[in-house]
């Protein structure tokens, strides 16, 4: 097949429109659980890798913060060969059927896609999804080398994006690895916190079973700063020589207005934790319960809004966003508002809630909101919401708060040599992502505040590489003092 | 070795109250005084929250009383030695709070609260401090620890609702006699919201410095996802991280009380579900 395909110039190449991946229809998909985006065929597939013009200076990878090698799988797959194109992916990404689904590939490598210039940019993200699940379903993955035992032991505090990545970046330089969990399965956010119709369990516990596999040690239910501290961990007593921190989210924003611990008001974390983490939409049969009503109001417009109104929605209620911004503002990346929109949840932009009103028994009844104009921008560059004076109420039942979150205060808060900004975001060396406490490194949403899924994999990297260059080089320094950034 | 979360021992101490040593070691290596742990009791169930009566620390075990009230602490009295609970996580939240003092610290326990006293009254009086408890239960054989209450406090006052051992009435009745004849420094109370109200509201006139272990609902205990969140002098405050323990005088106990009932309707689904299938 391979030498009967034409060999196409960059101009006619430009003429091949984006194969965009079907889709289920909104109607079908609010009724259940399962993924909306449905696959590429290996056809599909091949034609929009066919797209791709092999630049002379590519720029989509300068957009990825793990660094794949792009254009070099995007050719694997034009050539039909999904093996080497997964191949080349894994040299530099352990989680692609994890990143397939959840990057926003439209703010990072298709961004900077040059097909983008002209026409619309390759199909990236699809398409590392496509040859991610090729490799599961025909049983391709392969353990990956482990190089030579060196003798040290590290340890991982927390298993989201960030922690996964730097166990499989240390155990594949033969250090020895232990990753400790909160919480009693692995996956962190990617468990809690991300719908099971973005991004399905069984991808998130195959990439741990690989870990395991390569021999990575799993502790659960171990609260790093409660049940032990880092020194200890440090200590003669458990022996490890350096740690990774990569615990990510911690107390949920809210808005300190009136009513707002009202029964049914529940932080984003709280309400996709019932539900993903605990299966509360099988209740009874999983114990663990929620309590939503018929009609839902979500407070704000990041991708975990969007997360949480379609989850509301598959659970049969009536959703309303609620924005202070308009639309142009919203956080969330286009596709998340889009898929969201289409699935008939209602929107109301530059609508600031300012109280909730319950009844006898405390539960929220109604939302009031001030009606918000734009004036000049901000700080953040974006038109400043200033209210026109007029309020609107409506009612509610059940009110989700996705506002973000702060990070988690446990290990600081225990260990009072780890130094923070003012928000608790763990201050580290820009360049190396070690923190104040010498063998410590971390990376993720502790030290960024809040950011993706892949930022958080590709700090765990290069942390990963610094704890090794620690470990290995006998004349390794401490390096946090070395160049102090605040890496916010 | 036993093995993670096993049960080590079994003891009923009331109808529906059972004390129970279980090997956790990573819990045990750590807890202290006012902790808590979450808990599973199987692969399908809820995370609740129970706080801790004592532990072992060479034997890697922790003691925690569950009363049966509700699905979870149902199935988890009908665990025997030998079986094992699915999870168990902690030690969670802060230590409860102790000091050297002036005056006599006293220790209030209500129902199966009166475990939870048990290592702070220890911790106090190991400071050198004059430490009296109080428990109350409704009728004598609802009462339970005494002779480790004995044991670790200086005086215990029992208080039961119906006269049947000590003094009759609520443990408030029993505070009252002891501030009336000395100078009390310390009150911590353990036990259901509107005993804990109770004894703030008696401590507030003289200014007694007085803490409670709010029992607020959970879900992940470390301060992810809110669903603990109380108001504490007019701040919202997370039970399981900046918690359990606060200021009684600052504490909106209605809201707590409110919000404990947030999920009433589906406890008592959970729990009829549980009695078709035990029946």
């Amino acid at each position: 097949m391979k030498d009967q395909k034409p060999k196409l110039k960059p101009k006619e190449k430009m003429k091949i429109q984006r194969t965009e991946m079907p889709e289920r229809t909104a109607e079908e998909r609010v009724l259940g659980f399962g993924e909306v985006p449905l696959g590429f065929s290996e056809d599909l597939a091949e034609i929009e890798a066919l797209r791709c013009l092999d630049c002379k200076d590519p720029k989509c990878m300068v957009g990825c913060p793990v660094g794949i090698d792009i254009p070099a799988f995007l050719k694997k797959v034009e050539d039909g060969d999904f093996a080497g194109a997964i191949a080349k992916i894994r040299e530099t990404n352990f989680l692609p059927a994890i990143c397939g689904r959840v990057c926003p590939q439209d703010q990072q490598c298709e961004l900077t896609c040059i097909v983008g210039k002209k026409n619309k940019p390759l199909s990236i993200g699809n398409l590392e999804r496509f040859v991610a699940d090729y490799e599961r379903e025909h049983g391709l993955r392969v353990t990956p080398e482990i190089e030579a035992p060196t003798g040290f032991s590290v340890a991982v505090v927390g298993s989201g994006p960030a922690g996964l990545t730097a166990a499989y970046e240390l155990r594949k330089r033969g250090h020895e690895v232990t990753v400790y969990e909160a919480f009693h399965r692995a996956g962190g956010v990617l468990v809690y916190g991300i719908p099971r119709f973005r991004l399905p369990l069984d991808i998130i516990d195959e990439d741990v079973k690989a870990l395991e596999e390569m021999g990575v040690n799993f502790e659960f239910n171990t609260i790093i700063g409660k049940s032990m501290t880092l020194d200890e961990m440090l200590s003669k007593e458990f022996g490890f020589d350096a740690i990774f921190i990569g615990t990510g989210a911690g107390l949920p924003k809210m808005l300190n207005i009136k009513g707002e611990n009202l029964n049914g008001i529940y932080s984003a974390n709280e309400y996709l934790t019932r539900i993903y983490l605990m299966g509360a939409d099988r209740f009874p049969d999983n114990v663990t319960p929620l309590n939503q009503g018929k009609k839902v109001g979500v407070i704000g417009a990041g991708n975990t809004a969007m997360d949480v109104a379609r989850t509301a929605k598959r659970l049969g209620a009536e959703v309303t966003v609620y924005y202070r911004r308009s639309k142009e503002e919203a956080p969330a990346r286009t596709e998340e508002l889009r898929h969201a929109m289409e699935e008939f949840i209602n929107f109301k932009f530059l609508s600031n809630p300012v109280e909730f009103v319950g009844d006898e028994d405390y539960f929220v009844k109604k939302i009031v909101c001030d009606e918000m104009k734009l004036g000049e921008p901000d700080d953040s560059g974006r038109r400043r919401p200033t209210p026109t004076g007029k309020q609107f109420v409506d009612e509610v039942d059940t009110v989700i708060f996705s506002l973000g979150c702060n990070v988690n205060p446990l290990i600081p808060d225990s260990t009072p040599e780890i130094v923070t900004n003012k928000w608790g975001v763990v201050l580290v060396n820009e360049e190396t992502l070690e923190t104040s406490k010498k063998g410590v490194f971390a990376g993720g949403d502790i030290i960024t505040g809040g950011a993706k899924v892949i930022t958080a994999m590709g700090q765990a990297k290069i942390a990963a590489r610094s704890i090794h260059h620690y470990l290995t080089e006998k004349t390794a320094k401490h390096t946090y003092f070395a160049k102090e950034v605040e890496s916010v | 070795m036993p093995k993670l979360f096993e049960i080590l021992t079994r003891e009923e101490l009331a109808p529906k109250t059972i004390m129970f040593n279980i090997f956790a070691p990573t819990v045990a290596r750590a807890i202290q005084g006012g902790q808590f742990i979450i808990l599973r009791v199987s692969a399908n169930g809820e995370r609740i929250p129970i706080s801790i009566s004592g532990w072992n620390r060479n034997e890697g075990s922790i003691r925690i009383i569950i009363m049966a009230a509700g699905r979870t602490s149902a199935e988890a009295i009908m665990l025997k030695v030998g079986d094992c609970f699915q999870d168990i996580v902690g030690p969670l939240g802060k230590r409860s709070h102790v000091e050297e003092l002036d005056g006599t610290a006293v220790l209030i326990g209500g129902g199966y609260g009166t475990g939870a006293i048990i290592p702070t009254a220890r911790d106090l009086k190991a400071l050198g401090n004059k430490v009296i408890g109080i428990v109350g239960a409704r009728n004598k054989d609802l009462l339970l620890l005494q002779d480790e209450m004995n044991e670790v406090c200086d005086e215990v006052i029992p208080t039961t609702n119906d006269g049947s051992m000590g003094i009759e009435g609520f443990v408030t009745h029993g505070l009252a006699k002891v501030i009336e004849r000395e100078k009390v420094s310390y009150v911590l109370a353990v036990g259901p919201v509107p005993m804990m109200k109770a004894v703030s509201e008696m401590t507030r006139p003289n200014g007694i410095q007085t803490w409670v272990s709010l029992n607020a609902i959970m879900v992940d205990g470390t301060g992810m996802c809110g669903a603990c969140r109380c108001t504490v002098g007019g701040k919202t405050q997370f039970a399981c991280f900046h918690g359990p323990d606060f200021n009684g005088h600052e504490v909106n106990f209605e809201e707590l009380q409110a919000r404990q009932k947030m999920f009433q309707v589906q406890e008592k689904i959970a729990l009829e579900q549980l009695n078709e299938v035990l029946v």
